[in-house]
């Protein structure tokens, strides 16, 4: 006998609880069916507890200023164990909270294992047993995991993913980041401030390469000063694991190949979605490449099965997710005006030192719509909250239409930035142009003052340059 | 149990029509099959007839209401037995709030707009315009920005925001025209707004100077369709003329040899059982040679080109309150007799605004022929979905030169205007190649 609802989602991740909340929210009898933990990727593996790592080695790198604040102490010491665990309580807590909203809006948990099985029927597997599971709608939100390569496959204990780099069991002295994204950019920071010698290799020709070339070259510019080393335009072509080290042969463009010797290798090559063994092909539900062909409503074309997050394609973020289970549970109880997500107003965020946040156009890509454009930077350096804050290294750059005055994109580097882009995004879904936002009153003193200015300097009427 | 009539929806095109007459009043029992109303659109008068028998409960949409959306309820039938007060008060209050709404400008504003709330009621609410009471409009910034800078009223937009705030989407797709041309060079262009923005006659001529005859669904349509398709199909032209002489003699001898037969309906005489015209070969003509040429016999998609089977070639119709182009459909396969027939028969029909949609709508190519009206040579404008029009002008004795001497031969100029996007210039002139042969050689159409 087979439970019933109206919703059945699959994956406990940002995408699926919320969307499972916000059907809850319409009235919907809903189920989540979750094989790990509630929370996904996100909180129990990504976001959160890397965000708690983070927090660790940015006050040690503030207890080495600490003269620079007036302040005396001396013999520090940080236990890797200890930020790890903090890192897994964090991660456990909010794990248990996002049970707790589950509780609270009256859905269903199941643990296990989802396959479609036609006419809106779930299997759900669990230490070898089955049940059914019957909703009117199935919402699948698989997320995605680690992309490897062959040859360069992690082994969980030399060459690791971003799960074990999450739980070091002990601190590596050095370490070879493969991938300058978000995760992999994350790490490197992580290590580095830490401590470990690091070295990361991007195979484009720049970090951070999704970034805006300004701000990816500022960027690099601070890794390097902080003693990261950076290749770009270079490829691992072999990992050979010894004992308790890895040496990895680099290839850069040119042909020319080195040998790095390492304690750990992070892979942070992509991800790909988790497509298999949920029963798409037998249900008729497109894949392409690793991903699901979903329409802008999360529709995959089969009747009463919908798809969101990023099993669906990026941009792999749970915000991205987050807001598309909210259009999917809307679609599906039928609230009007639902509109499809705009990933130009999608911000990314990178939590690494220094903090990175984009919203939209870089200024290559606005230029390349062929509009005419105009391009407003603000250095932290003229803002006096930053000087305060001992944080005058960053930058803000707006990229603005230059006719209808649309903010196209705003691309940050510096300090707390990743707290600040949200304002840019709110102006930018609200349709706000640049008259606007020079017209807000932005508090003095505070780091936002270098929004606005970045917005005058577009017009070339940055007061404080 | 009471249930709706609905405004139908008379072709596949078809979003609002004008309800002209009510042929039942309230209280009047029907049965199925009884015509209730007669519903106008902007080609033809159709009847609405009971699908189901009662009687009418309520008229919910007057006689005389233009701009009625498909589907909105015009009158509700109760069962024999039933009364309104009694049966469905809310759901009758609901269809005249919908009704009305139905009338209201905006056209957006006819879908009721759903509201669901946590428990899962369903709740409907009418939708209110952007421009609610003609006060304030809620628009963003950066929508009225674009709308400043592209000459669109923003009262003339229903919004797709948040409570329907109008967003730069709704502005960019408001005056697809207007975009189209600021963006064919890339220039956000004013100089081009000019050609949008036509300004008001009213403002050139003293009141009272002028009557003023309001526009009905016909005239609406022929200046919104061929608007689009002039400014949005890149035309060309391609002119040729034929020499008539030798059709003109089959047709004599053609039309010499019809037999006599009972002159109808209060006739006492007999006529002749045909009479082709000149019109008649150039339809067939254009026929046999769209099923030579199939590139030109085609239609434009966003994403492909559509090559018709058949020939279904349009004939444009004057009517005294404007101008239809119905189809003789499959043209390739009828003989002129069959042609002459039809083409009589839809033209009678048009002119007592009793087409249907199916006789009008698509088809692959048109005639139109101003020839009768001494007319030499003109350019007509694309009737879309079809990319290829046919001017056809007077057939006229004129000054040949046949080996070296002059002489004299009946010349008919045609001009066809081709969309650009469908056909090129050596496809439409390998068409017009064959047509000619077919209309100076009549006789080769039976190759």
């Amino acid at each position: 006998m087979s439970e019933s609802y109206d919703v059945s989602v699959v994956g406990g991740g940002p995408g699926g609880y919320v969307c499972a909340i916000r059907c809850a929210q319409l009235g919907l009898k809903t189920a989540v069916v979750e094989r790990e933990r509630m929370g996904g990727i996100c909180l129990n593996w990504g976001c959160i507890p890397t965000k708690a790592l983070l927090r660790s080695s940015e006050i040690w790198h503030l207890v080495h200023r600490l003269d620079e604040f007036g302040i005396s102490a001396d013999n520090f010491k940080f236990d890797i164990a200890k930020i790890v665990a903090r890192s897994r309580a964090v991660s456990k807590q909010l794990s248990d909270g996002v049970s707790f909203l589950m509780k609270k809006h009256k859905i269903t948990v199941i643990a296990g294992e989802a396959k479609l099985a036609g006419n809106g029927k779930l299997t759900v597997s669990k230490d070898g047993q089955t049940s059914s599971v019957t909703a009117k709608n199935i919402v699948l939100a698989t997320g995605a995991r680690a992309r490897t390569f062959p040859g360069l496959e992690p082994d969980g204990k030399l060459v690791w993913t971003y799960r074990e780099a999450m739980v070091p069991d002990r601190f590596p002295q050095s370490l070879l980041v493969v991938g300058s994204g978000a995760i992999g950019i994350e790490f490197a920071s992580f290590y580095q401030t830490l401590g470990a010698k690091v070295t990361v290799v991007e195979l484009l020709d720049r970090v951070l390469p999704a970034e805006d070339e300004e701000i990816s070259a500022f960027a690099a510019k601070a890794f390097t000063k902080q003693g990261m080393k950076l290749k770009t335009g270079t490829e691992v072509t072999e990992l050979k694991r010894g004992a308790d080290s890895v040496t990895c042969t680099l290839k850069d463009k040119s042909g020319k190949t080195e040998q790095v010797t390492v304690e750990r290798v992070i892979l942070a090559t992509g991800i790909v979605g988790n497509v298999e063994d949920i029963g798409l092909e037998q249900a008729g539900i497109q894949v392409a490449g690793t991903h699901v062909v979903a329409g802008e409503y999360g529709e995959t074309g089969v009747n009463g099965v919908w798809a969101i997050g990023d099993l669906v394609g990026g941009p792999w973020l749970a915000h991205k997710a987050m807001h598309e289970g909210v259009i999917v549970a809307e679609k599906i109880a039928g609230v009007p005006g639902v509109h499809p997500l705009d990933t130009n107003n999608v911000p990314g965020c990178t939590y690494c030192w220094p903090q990175i946040a984009s919203v939209g156009l870089t200024e290559a890509k606005a230029k390349a719509t062929g509009r005419k454009i105009k391009v407003g930077r603000f250095p932290f350096l003229g803002n006096g909250k930053a000087i305060a804050l001992g944080e005058a290294d960053g930058l803000i750059k707006t990229v603005f239409d230059a006719t209808t005055g649309e903010l196209l994109g705003a691309h940050l580097v510096g300090a707390e930035v990743t707290e600040l882009i949200q304002g840019y995004v709110v102006a930018k879904t609200g349709e706000l142009t640049d008259s606007e936002l020079s017209r807000t009153i932005f508090p003095h003193p505070t780091l936002s003052e270098i929004m606005h200015e970045a917005v005058l300097a577009a017009e070339g009427a940055a007061l404080h340059i | 149990m009471a249930t709706n009539i609905l405004m139908p929806a008379l072709s596949p095109t078809m979003e609002e029509g004008k309800l002209s007459r009510w042929l039942v009043k309230e209280g009047d029992a029907v049965k199925a099959g009884d015509v209730l109303a007669e519903i106008e659109t902007d080609k033809a008068t159709m009847e609405v007839e009971a699908v189901d028998e009662g009687w009418i409960g309520k008229i919910l949409v007057p006689a005389g209401t233009d701009g009625v959306k498909v589907n909105a309820p015009l009158a509700l039938l109760l069962a024999e037995g039933e009364q309104l007060g009694v049966v469905a008060p809310s759901a009758a209050k609901q269809n005249i709030e919908s009704a009305m709404n139905a009338q209201d400008k905006p056209a957006k504003a006819a879908a009721l707009k759903v509201e669901v709330r946590k428990s899962g009621t369903v709740t409907a609410t009418p939708p209110k315009p952007a421009a609610g009471g003609g006060t304030r409009i809620f628009a963003s910034p950066l929508a009225r920005r674009i709308a400043a800078q592209k000459g669109v009223d923003l009262a003339t937009l229903v919004g797709s925001g948040p409570r329907g705030r109008i967003v730069k989407s709704d502005v960019e797709q408001s005056k697809s025209v207007v975009r189209a041309l600021s963006t064919k060079d890339g220039a956000a262009g004013s100089a081009i707004l000019g050609v949008a923005m036509l300004p008001d006659a009213k403002l050139f001529y003293p009141a009272g100077s002028y009557d003023e005859t309001p526009h009905d669904s016909m005239r609406k349509a022929i200046a919104k369709r061929l608007t689009s398709a002039k400014t949005l199909i890149p035309h060309y032209y391609l002119t040729v003329d034929c020499n008539l002489d030798a059709l003109l003699a089959a047709r004599e001898r053609m039309n010499t040899a019809a037999p006599l037969v009972n002159g109808g309906e209060g006739r006492k005489d007999k006529i002749p059982a045909y009479k082709l015209s000149v019109n008649d070969f150039i339809v067939k003509a254009s026929a046999m040679a769209l099923m030579k040429h199939r590139d030109v016999n085609a239609s434009w998609t966003d994403t492909a080109i559509l090559h018709h089977k058949e020939a279904n070639v349009g004939v444009a119709v004057a009517l005294d309150f404007g101008l239809i182009t119905p189809i003789v459909f499959q043209a390739q396969t009828k003989g002129l007799v069959e042609i002459s027939a039809e083409i009589k028969s839809l033209a009678t029909r048009a002119r007592e605004k009793k087409l249907k949609p199916s006789e009008y709508e698509g088809g692959g190519f048109s005639v139109s022929n101003l020839g009768m009206l001494g007319i030499k040579n003109f350019t007509a404008i694309i009737n879309p979905p079809q990319s290829c029009i046919l001017a056809v002008g007077a057939g006229e004795a004129c000054p040949i030169v046949v080996n070296g001497k002059i002489e004299v031969a009946t010349l008919m100029t045609v001009t066809m205007s081709v969309d650009h996007r469908v056909v090129d210039g050596s496809t439409g002139a390998k068409f017009l190649a064959t047509f000619k042969q077919f209309i100076e050689e009549p006789a080769s159409m039976l190759l």
